[in-house]
């Protein structure tokens, strides 16, 4: 039963995980750097969210829209003010730059929304017994949400042309190119992609336990597992890691303490890495 | 302030300025002359603090060792400790692509944040080692700063030395083209490991005099913000590759980081909870201003001259 009941909050948190792992899979395809700000990028998506619904009393599926839209073009924003400039120069350089993006994200939420802690909706919820496992309305609000999220992905990436040119150009960017695909526009809708699932990601966490200035950075090491396990430039590989990521993590209660849960994340990554650096679905080779 | 407090302030800032040199060089062994990225500078930075202070400190019941050791022998089990752990780590991770060596290496140094904070037997968990000798007598920060500064100034001779050594320019061969430099015969890995280790085993003297230096470590003290951006801050500002040009950047980054604090405090009572995050977005600007503006940092790096070949002005081949 125990088994049962660390299956269903790994799925919790791997859903989680995947949502955050496209975002990041994506942007290393078509930008070839590791976008150290990602976590930061979903606490910002969550505090806003909150902003939402502490000053105009909106439900926080209805506040998650506008949130969504501002952590897109923060993106963006950051992408023009900082990265960009540093594309002609060595990747590594972008993702030095990326690091102190994160950086600049956490100390701006807290100075803006402080350092303590907040929840989006006080109050107790009852958690419903199904055959002897607990579950909270609120995880299963993450399940609904993510799966959603996975599904307009899925739509988009293979519906239309945008989606398409993306990874196209995160499988072969110099075949992309010459392909004429729309460069520029394509790194455009990647950052607003990424970031919009980032938001979606930050608030799902938010709901599954609460809001600190580092719940971000502190999934960002699961999520560079899960995008690296699934295959680098794969989307539909970053789902896949995702869960089994946050699947082994729960699991790994069974073994060890769980103050070491993250460990097992980093565990994995650095045994794919050595084992199968391509990832599960074969993406960029190292 | 007064006269005491301000010499008491200038003893500390020059102390922990040259232990922030020490781990800055060891990044320019590694970063700046090797191309190896390493984004987990706290870990080591922690791993040698708590090695030292375990050797060094009072004998306690809170947690494991206080044996009381000098600190030379602290500072060379430091330098041990860290050197294994960078050819485990550097084992696994040499080959990989430097973002995913900056990925590991962020890794290793949050699972040995997570170990120091639960492992309280040895590490006295959240509440930290105290007690932890000083070298000489007790309160005696000048000898401190003269051995810091010591250490710092044969730590840069020895990394200036390699630069110019054939074993240095190997190193920046492979920085600049890897495969020119496995066709040239060299064993890529194994120049990047070394680079790794010895880069590494700075960081962890850096701990043993940092424990040392303050007598108290506690894991707050090595987060990833002060532990390892500052010093990517330091090296880059300074110029990576440069090793004068690294001590300088230390010294203005360390100069810019400490005079902000001075300026927070000077915010309203209310604003004082905020004043760290200000600080921190502040030094996070400073670095994306300086990668936009000036990559190459304040003094950029120069081709060394060969050792024992003096330098004539060329004549033009005719070849």
């Amino acid at each position: 039963m125990e088994f049962l009941q660390l299956t269903y909050n790994g799925l919790v948190l791997g859903s989680i995980l995947a949502l955050g792992a496209i975002g990041v899979t994506m942007i290393f395809g078509v930008l070839r750097f590791a976008h150290f700000a990602h976590g930061d990028l979903m606490t910002v998506g969550a505090y806003c969210t909150l902003t939402f619904v502490q000053t105009l009393h909106w439900p926080v599926w209805l506040a998650a829209l506008p949130a969504l839209a501002l952590t897109a073009v923060l993106a963006v924003v950051l992408d023009q003010l900082f990265y960009r400039r540093l594309r002609r120069v060595a990747p590594v350089i972008l993702l030095i730059s990326s690091f102190a993006t994160a950086l600049m994200l956490r100390a701006g939420i807290q100075i803006i929304w402080g350092p303590g802690s907040e929840v989006f909706e006080r109050g107790i919820s009852i958690p419903w017994r199904v055959a002897g496992l607990v579950i909270t309305p609120d995880s299963l609000k993450v399940l609904a949400g993510a799966a959603l999220m996975v599904f307009f992905v899925h739509l988009f990436l293979s519906r239309t042309k945008m989606g398409k040119s993306m990874r196209a150009m995160s499988d072969n960017v110099d075949l992309a190119r010459i392909s004429g695909v729309p460069v520029k526009r394509v790194i455009l809708v990647t950052w607003l992609f990424a970031g919009m699932l980032a938001a979606v990601a930050g608030i799902l966490l938010g709901v599954n336990t609460r809001l600190i200035p580092t719940m971000g950075w502190n999934t960002l090491l699961p999520i560079f597992a899960a995008a690296i396990l699934g295959g680098v430039g794969k989307p539909y590989g970053a789902i896949l890691g995702g869960l089994l990521i946050g699947l082994a993590m729960n699991y790994s209660v069974l073994f060890m303490p769980s103050a070491y849960k993250l460990s097992v994340a980093f565990v994995i990554m650095i045994g794919v890495l050595i084992l199968r650096p391509q990832g599960l679905l074969k993406g960029i080779k190292l | 302030m007064s006269t005491i407090g301000l010499y008491q302030y200038g003893l500390y800032f020059l102390t922990t300025a040259g232990i922030y040199g020490i781990m800055a060089l060891g990044l320019n062994l590694q970063w700046g002359l090797s191309g190896v990225f390493n984004l987990g500078i706290a870990g080591f930075f922690a791993v040698g603090a708590y090695t030292s202070a375990i050797l060094t400190a009072a004998p306690t019941p809170d947690h494991w060792g206080g044996f009381a050791l000098a600190l030379p022998a602290g500072a060379i089990a430091a330098m041990l400790a860290c050197a294994v752990l960078a050819v485990i780590v550097g084992a696994a991770t040499i080959k990989l692509r430097s973002d995913y060596l900056a990925i590991a290496t962020l890794g290793i140094a949050e699972v040995i944040r997570m170990v120091i904070k639960n492992e309280g037997e040895i590490t006295g968990g959240v509440r930290g080692i105290a007690g932890i000798a000083s070298p000489f007598d007790a309160n005696d920060q000048l000898t401190t700063l003269a051995l810091v500064l010591a250490a710092l100034a044969v730590l840069f001779w020895l990394v200036e030395r390699a630069r110019i050594s054939p074993w240095g320019r190997v190193l920046r061969a492979i920085r600049e083209n890897e495969d020119g430099s496995r066709a040239a015969g060299k064993n890529v890995s194994r120049f990047r490991l070394e680079a790794f280790v010895v880069g590494s085993a700075f960081m962890g003297l850096a701990g043993a005099f940092y424990a040392s230096f303050i007598g108290f470590i506690s894991p707050e003290a090595f987060q990833p913000v002060y532990g390892t951006f500052l010093i990517w801050v330091m090296l880059i500002a300074g110029g990576s590759g440069n090793n004068v040009g690294v001590l300088v950047g230390t010294f203005l980054v360390w100069l810019v980081w400490s005079a902000s604090s001075m300026l927070t405090d000077l915010l309203p009572a209310g604003m004082a909870t905020q004043a760290g995050a200000i600080r921190i977005f502040l030094i996070g600007l400073m670095l994306q201003v300086i990668l936009l503006a000036r990559p190459e940092g304040l003094l950029p790096e120069k081709s060394p001259r060969l050792i024992g070949r003096k330098h004539k002005s060329r004549k033009p081949s005719s070849d």
